[in-house]
């Protein structure tokens, strides 16, 4: 029972935390913090995209540098913590203002991005029916045309399964860019912390997830737009990328806990 | 007019694929590869449109080598239907079928009302055209991938297979269809089919080649029927060769005799024997035993439809058919118009088939022998 009524103490001092209207102007309100989050996320994802899309295009169309794919998944296994710190330290003092701590944290999450973007582009390019390229070849498209018209719709199921898992790791590991200085949601969670003002944590906490949750939903949209309706039906490929949705929202989850209880666990 | 010239293809593991072909596939005209599996007839029709490139030799195409033609230029230039069609799975049935149109830079509309009329032309209902190929049954897919290879109006097709993935049934319909429409198009088309019936049937010259890729023979169907070049050939054109080779043979003039017949609806004014029933038209519609009605009027219900009809200006093996499916045993023949001739008895048949003249051997190249001539100024 008491257990019960601290909590709804908690959640309801959370919302009135949120409503306050004091709360989202200024350079530290959440609207600001919301725009900073949004831009380390976009800036990464932009630049994860640009390295390995055309990379797994090129891998999936040759078959070349395979071992790219293996080896980018491997390195998922190096925390992103100890990474964001060691980038920091090494880069920090030989960047200006800023940059001292957007790079380092840029880097990190591009490195986080680029593993699913590359493997999803991949497979997605390596999945595509041998009969469809096959013919794609003989009614006399070149190399570039069979890429753009045929192995890259074909392959739009699992990219977007990969931006997708991306997207959301992304989303919510921009948060730890705050420990080393940075902006964002996560300013609202460490400062909220530091402070102890736990109300403010935990908005910061619920923010980034509710941040993730509505770019789930836009990029589900996107994917229903983008993808060709003749590669539904329950074939190989949309089989495939439901599995991997699965996976995407499972991984989310998982890095869902930097919240108030995971951090207020490691500062004790 | 394709000319293959001494082409050999061996691949990187030493298999060779294709032994020194030599072959011409006249203008117009469909020329048939068929043999067991595995004896290259897909490489060599790759190496046309230099899918595969040949290791030595030349495939010339109207004189023009191909080995120095740009490759995506030779291929927007020939039609190309791929085994169990290969369609594009993300593009609608349309612009699947527009898909070398639009590679030559036509404009949408043109693009679009031509993929319509083609969806027409092989036999496909028009509601099809915004259906994706995973909506399709596999005899749709082929008719679509045969649309496809069509849509550019491409003088040379190459077909690998395009009836293999259907029933016997829808593939005896597909290739009566192919056979109507290459009557109003006249193409130059290479077809692969493992199936010499198909051959047989389709081909105006048939190429059997062995396994190791060499050619055995190359003949006219009835040629091939009535000589084969060897124990190979003989084998795989197989039995009723003897029989199957009278679908080549106009029928000459049989002495038809003239039939009783009694409308249906009305009362037979015999009871001997068989009586052949025909409409107001004087279409057959089948035999009936008079004996056995007891003289009321002939009813739909007590007709005997077992008999063929054979046309009068049709082939030796559709009267000879007629003739031994009649419960009559008098074979029932047909005008243009389905109107009845008269009828023919099966000793008649056989001594017209004695009297016409089989092919002749070309005793100094088994090999070529009987192949479609080619006119001097295309060669
Ligand atoms: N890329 C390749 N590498 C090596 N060997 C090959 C290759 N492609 C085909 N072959 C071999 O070449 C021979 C001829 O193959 P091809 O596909 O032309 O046969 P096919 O007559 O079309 O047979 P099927 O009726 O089974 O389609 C076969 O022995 C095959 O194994
Ligand atoms: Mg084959």
């Amino acid at each position: 029972m008491a257990r019960g009524g601290g909590g709804a103490v908690v959640i309801g001092s959370l919302f009135s935390w949120i409503a306050d209207p004091a709360h989202w102007s200024g350079s530290d309100g959440i609207l600001n913090r919301l725009l900073e989050h949004l831009w380390y996320s976009v800036l990464a994802m932009v630049l994860a995209l640009v390295i390995a899309l055309p990379l797994g295009l090129y891998i999936g169309h040759t078959g070349r540098l395979r071992w790219l794919v293996t080896a980018t998944n491997a390195a998922r296994a190096v925390p992103t913590l100890g990474l964001l710190f060691a980038f920091a330290l090494w880069l920090g003092p030989s960047l200006r203002g800023d940059l001292a701590f957007l790079v380092p944290a840029t880097i990190v999450l591009v490195l986080l991005a680029v593993p699913p973007l590359l493997a999803g582009t991949y497979a997605g390019v390596e999945a595509v029916d041998p009969a469809a390229r096959d013919a794609a070849r003989g009614v006399g498209m070149t190399g570039w045309q069979v890429l753009r018209q045929v192995e890259l719709p074909c392959a739009l199921p699992l990219v977007m399964s990969g931006v997708r898992t991306a997207a959301l790791q992304v989303v919510a590991t921009a948060t730890i860019a705050a420990l080393i200085g940075l902006g964002g949601l996560g300013r609202l969670l460490v400062d909220g912390i530091a402070f102890g003002d736990y109300p403010q944590a935990a908005a910061g906490a619920l923010l980034v997830a509710v941040l993730a949750v509505l770019l789930e939903g836009l990029l589900a949209l996107l994917q229903r737009r983008l993808v060709s309706p003749g590669l539904g039906g329950g074939r190989g490929a949309v089989g495939g990328s439901r599995n991997d949705d699965d996976a995407a929202a499972a991984e989310a989850n998982a890095r869902m806990p930097v919240g108030p209880g995971g951090m207020a666990g490691g500062n004790s | 007019m394709i000319r293959f010239d001494g082409v050999t293809k061996q691949f990187p593991d030493g298999t060779v694929a294709v032994d020194d072909l030599s072959l011409t596939a006249p203008t117009g005209k469909i020329t048939v590869l068929v043999g067991p599996s595995g004896c290259g007839k897909t490489t060599s029709l790759r190496m046309v449109n230099r899918m595969i490139e040949p290791t030595r030799g030349s495939i010339s195409l109207d004189g023009q080598d191909t080995g120095r033609m740009d490759q995506a230029e030779l291929r927007r230039g020939i039609g190309y239907v791929i085994q169990h069609a290969g369609l594009f799975p993300h593009r609608t049935v349309l612009d699947n079928i527009g898909t070398v149109p639009r590679l030559l830079g036509w404009d949408r509309t043109k693009t679009r009302d031509r993929s319509r009329e083609l969806l027409e032309r092989v036999g496909l209902d028009p509601h099809l055209g915004d259906r994706y190929p995973a909506q399709l049954s596999g005899g749709q897919q082929q008719r679509v991938g045969v649309a496809r290879a069509l849509a550019a109006d491409p003088p040379v097709m190459l077909m690998d297979e395009p009836f293999s993935a259907v029933d016997p049934i829808v593939r005896d319909q597909l290739q009566d269809e192919f056979l109507r429409l290459q009557d109003e198009l006249g193409k130059t088309i290479v077809f692969v089919t493992h199936d010499i019936d198909e051959a047989i049937k389709l081909g105006d010259q048939v190429a059997v080649l062995r396994v190791g890729g060499v050619l055995a023979q190359v003949a006219e169907p009835s040629y091939l029927l009535a000589h084969p070049a060897d124990d190979f050939v003989a084998d795989f054109v197989g039995r009723d060769r003897g029989y199957r080779a009278l679908q080549f043979q106009a029928t000459p003039r049989l002495p038809l005799r003239s039939e009783r017949t009694v409308v249906l609806g009305e009362r037979p004014d015999s009871d001997a024997g068989w009586l052949l029933v025909v409409d107001d038209d004087r279409h057959p519609l089948g035999w009936v035993e008079p004996r056995r009605i007891g003289g009321r009027a002939v009813e739909d219900a007590d007709l005997h439809r077992g008999g063929t009809v054979a046309r009068a200006d049709g082939t030796l093996r559709g009267a000879l058919d007629a003739a031994l499916s009649s419960p009559a045993r008098r074979g029932v023949v047909v005008d243009d118009s389905g109107a009845l001739v008269g009828t023919v008895l099966a000793h008649e048949v056989l001594s017209a088939i004695e009297d016409t003249d089989r092919p002749e051997r070309d005793e100094d190249d088994p090999v070529h022998g009987g192949a479609v001539a080619v006119a001097a100024d295309e060669a």
